[in-house]
């Protein structure tokens, strides 16, 4: 129990660290840093089936701030750590290309702590600073190395960004004053005895518009394509992976789900904003022919996925919903540092230049085809399971157009990322890409790695591990305003 | 001539030091009256801003160099975690108040409130650091291309910044 | 009635920020809008007659606690000013970068990301 505060703690220490000391070591920043989110991980895993609030400070409930590990926490928290390592491990080697790696790493762990905390919060404002540290950390490494593109890309992004958190600032402000406390169970609490009035609705609304664009749902997606296209590729499957899914839909549960309490008109806005994502995303996709900037699309279209599981509100829409989550942080943070690695090879993203990649370039190659297979729902991979689950559960609960919608846009998908496999790794080898080699050990060591989770996460499914791991999240968020009692109540 | 005229000079000189002990009050007491670490941390960094309007940045990087500022700042942060950590061990919660709790008649004093003066001391001194930073970096430095690839310099030829 | 004149002033920032051109003006629209918000939380605590929250030496606690402004938008606004500062800082270096490699201002002509 006294170890929640140290999944902020170990990043921040780590963090700050790193600047004082690698100017005598030049190694330092990557040891510390693959460390520090190995250590992490190991953490994250050991917190499996635990719950419990932790008071920080001493000070009791509703006076304090205080932490909450619950069953949708610890989902959370062993996704985002797992992709993290693979990232560090990935970036050894690859931010070799860039100018000074010790800020890079100062400002992934920082990102880092921001999303732990958001995670692990149980307080609306703390919330909201630890949502700005990890965007901050993520604006500044969007436009890391600092040639005109990114620029660009990283300013549009700032603009939107502080635009969603100033909305989410003003919506906090309009439930401070409509409730009286911040403690999200209070206020849950408070909300279910007197109910909903207009400046409740209105705090929904904007809650819904800053957090919205926050995960990059049409119609506020604007941003997505050019900041998760110019980034470099750790980062990019960072932000793809988790933080567009941390900073949004996992937000987005606990006010609808356990705080505001889900309602028909709520759950009928979910329904269409995710509807919409998926069929836009993947349409907008189908035209492009620069690699990240595809995958970049694509990542709007299987968010919209999620959301439509969510917004379902039946206990099938939201395990499908869940599993998804997980699994599309796997596979598209797999396929952006599959993208890196190609760009480290070749030095260009234009898919038309590139060809038959995958007889010098197997391991990249074998991991991409696995990916891809995984995204566009082909078994036995994880893709499969929990698109299957959506679908299932749209019928089930009504809607059989959105089923229609979804499978459409997975069949889509599939033809997207075939043309991807054909035109980058099969067909014949271009001549002027006779001199390219397979990337170094520690790239493809963290590539396989998160390609043996796409393979065996479909396994998750099987009642052993579902009871431990899936099931309490999606109890979580079934038991609704429930939440309350729990949280109180300790 | 760097720098401004001799009149701000020499009122420069001799206010600086008097925003600087104003800083130092605000963040000593802030557990008492209104201010506390972010409010004297910009106060303790705006007497070196004034130095660096009124002399130019030679005279000012002499005496708080960029790397001396970005230790300071890490030390900053790292002391702040230490403190939240120690009450972990030492009261058994994280960030708990482990000084003595409430002496009777002994309030309103200034060394009363536990490690919260601590706290106020090690946020001015990354606030402070910070700002220093952020001030150098955009007034002074400029990026040019050199060789392909960029570079940070001091602004060439003009004596004076801003 | 004053709480409109917030959402008035918030409006103004947003304006800046969707319509005009130079970047300097949409750094200022943002600015306008943090202001906006920061003044509409601290006069959430406001209380007609309220004395300030800070108590001395010999004040009875339960006639402080009936007559004083509420102390939590203060900090909350303490916050939100150093979590604004953070990031307009980032913003105009970023504005300055943008500057010295396209000498203009003006964002019409920086659309070289599109499709």
């Amino acid at each position: 129990m006294n170890l929640i505060p140290l999944f902020i703690v170990l990043p921040l220490a780590a963090a700050f660290t790193i600047p004082m000391v690698s100017r005598k070591f030049i190694k330092f920043p990557d040891i510390l840093g693959n460390l520090t989110t190995l250590a992490l991980v190991f953490l994250s895993v050991s917190v499996i089936g635990k719950t419990g609030v932790y008071m920080i400070g001493g000070w009791r409930m509703p006076l304090g701030i205080n932490m909450v590990l619950d069953g949708l926490s610890v989902l959370m928290l062993i996704t985002i750590n797992i992709v993290a390592f693979a990232s560090t491990l990935y970036s050894v080697d690859y931010m070799e290309m860039y100018t000074s790696k010790l800020r890079y790493y100062s400002l992934f762990l920082l990102m880092l702590a921001g999303m732990n905390g958001v995670i692990l919060t149980g307080d609306l404002f703390n919330l909201y600073v630890f949502l700005e540290i990890a965007s901050i950390a993520s604006y500044a490494l969007v436009g890391f190395g600092c040639e005109y593109d990114e620029l660009e890309a990283s300013f549009k992004y700032l603009v939107l960004g502080i635009v969603a958190s100033s909305f989410i600032l003003f919506g906090i402000a309009v439930i401070y004053g409509a409730v009286g406390s911040l403690n999200m169970a209070q206020i849950s609490e408070v909300i279910r005895q007197k109910g909903m009035n207009n400046a409740l609705l209105f705090a929904a609304a904007l809650f819904l518009m800053g957090f919205g664009l926050k995960s990059a749902q049409v119609p506020f997606h604007a941003w997505l394509p050019d900041a998760h296209s110019s980034a470099p590729a750790p980062i990019s499957a960072m932000l793809s992976g988790v933080l567009i899914k941390t900073l949004g839909i996992y937000t987005i549960i606990r006010l609808v789900y356990n705080i505001f309490g889900v309602s028909e008109s709520l759950s009928f806005i979910l329904m269409t904003m995710g509807t919409l994502s998926m069929v836009t995303g993947v349409l907008l996709a189908l035209g492009q022919w620069d690699f990240k900037r595809l995958l970049a699309y694509h990542s709007i279209s299987q968010v919209g996925y999620v959301i439509l599981g969510i917004g379902l509100g039946t206990p099938l829409g939201i395990l499908g919903g869940l599993f998804h989550l997980i699994n599309h942080s796997v596979f598209k943070s797999l396929l952006f540092l599959n993208a890196g690695s190609v760009e480290y090879a070749t030095g260009t993203r234009q898919m038309e230049e590139m060809g038959g990649l995958s007889e010098k370039m197997p391991v990249t190659g074998a991991t991409s085809l696995i990916a891809s297979m995984s995204i566009a729902g082909v078994p036995p991979f994880n893709g499969f399971w929990s698109k299957l689950i959506i679908i299932a559960a749209c019928v089930q609960a009504g809607h059989p157009v959105l089923a229609l919608l979804a499978v459409i846009a997975s069949i889509l998908t599939l033809s997207s990322f075939l043309k991807v496999q054909k035109y980058v790794f099969f067909e014949k080898l271009k001549e002027k890409w006779n001199a390219v080699r397979e990337v170094p050990l520690l790239m493809c060591v963290s590539m396989v790695l998160l390609s043996v989770l796409c393979v065996f996460m479909g396994l998750l499914l099987v009642p052993a591990a579902w009871n431990s791991f899936l099931n309490p999240a999606v109890q979580v968020v079934l038991e609704g305003t429930g939440y309350a009692m729990r949280v109180l109540g300790k | 001539m760097t720098g401004m005229t001799l009149i701000v000079k020499t009122i420069a000189r001799w206010i600086k030091s008097l925003i600087f002990l104003y800083g130092i009050y605000i963040t000593l007491y802030g557990h008492l009256t209104p201010g506390g670490g972010f409010a004297g941390g910009v106060i303790l960094v705006c007497s070196f801003i004034l130095l660096t309007l009124a002399f130019g940045k030679k005279n000012v990087l002499r005496k708080l160099s960029k790397t001396l500022a970005s230790e300071l700042d890490s030390i900053g942060a790292l002391f702040f975690l230490v403190i939240a950590v120690l009450g972990m061990f030492i009261g058994g919660v994280f960030f708990g108040n482990f000084f003595q709790k409430n002496i009777p008649g002994r309030e309103f004093a200034l060394f009363s409130a536990g490690m919260i003066p601590l706290c106020n001391i090690a946020i001015a001194v990354k606030v402070g650091s910070s700002l220093f930073m952020v001030f150098i970096i955009l007034a002074v430095l400029r990026v040019v291309e050199r060789e392909g690839h960029l570079e940070m310099i001091q602004q060439p030829g003009m004596g004076e910044d801003e | 009635m004053i709480y409109a004149l917030c959402l008035i002033l918030f409006l103004i920032g947003l304006y800046g920020v969707l319509v005009k051109k130079n970047i300097i003006k949409m750094v200022i629209g943002l600015i306008i809008m943090d202001y906006a918000i920061n003044l509409f939380l601290l006069l959430l605590g406001y209380k007609k007659n309220g004395i300030p929250p800070i108590i001395s030496k010999g004040d009875d606690i339960a006639e402080f606690a009936r007559n004083s402004v509420d102390p939590l938008p203060q900090a909350l606004v303490l916050t939100s000013i150093v979590i604004g500062l953070g990031v307009i800082a980032l913003m105009v270096a970023i504005a300055i970068r943008l500057y010295e490699r396209n000498g203009t201002f003006d964002i019409t002509k920086m659309r070289r990301l599109k499709g």
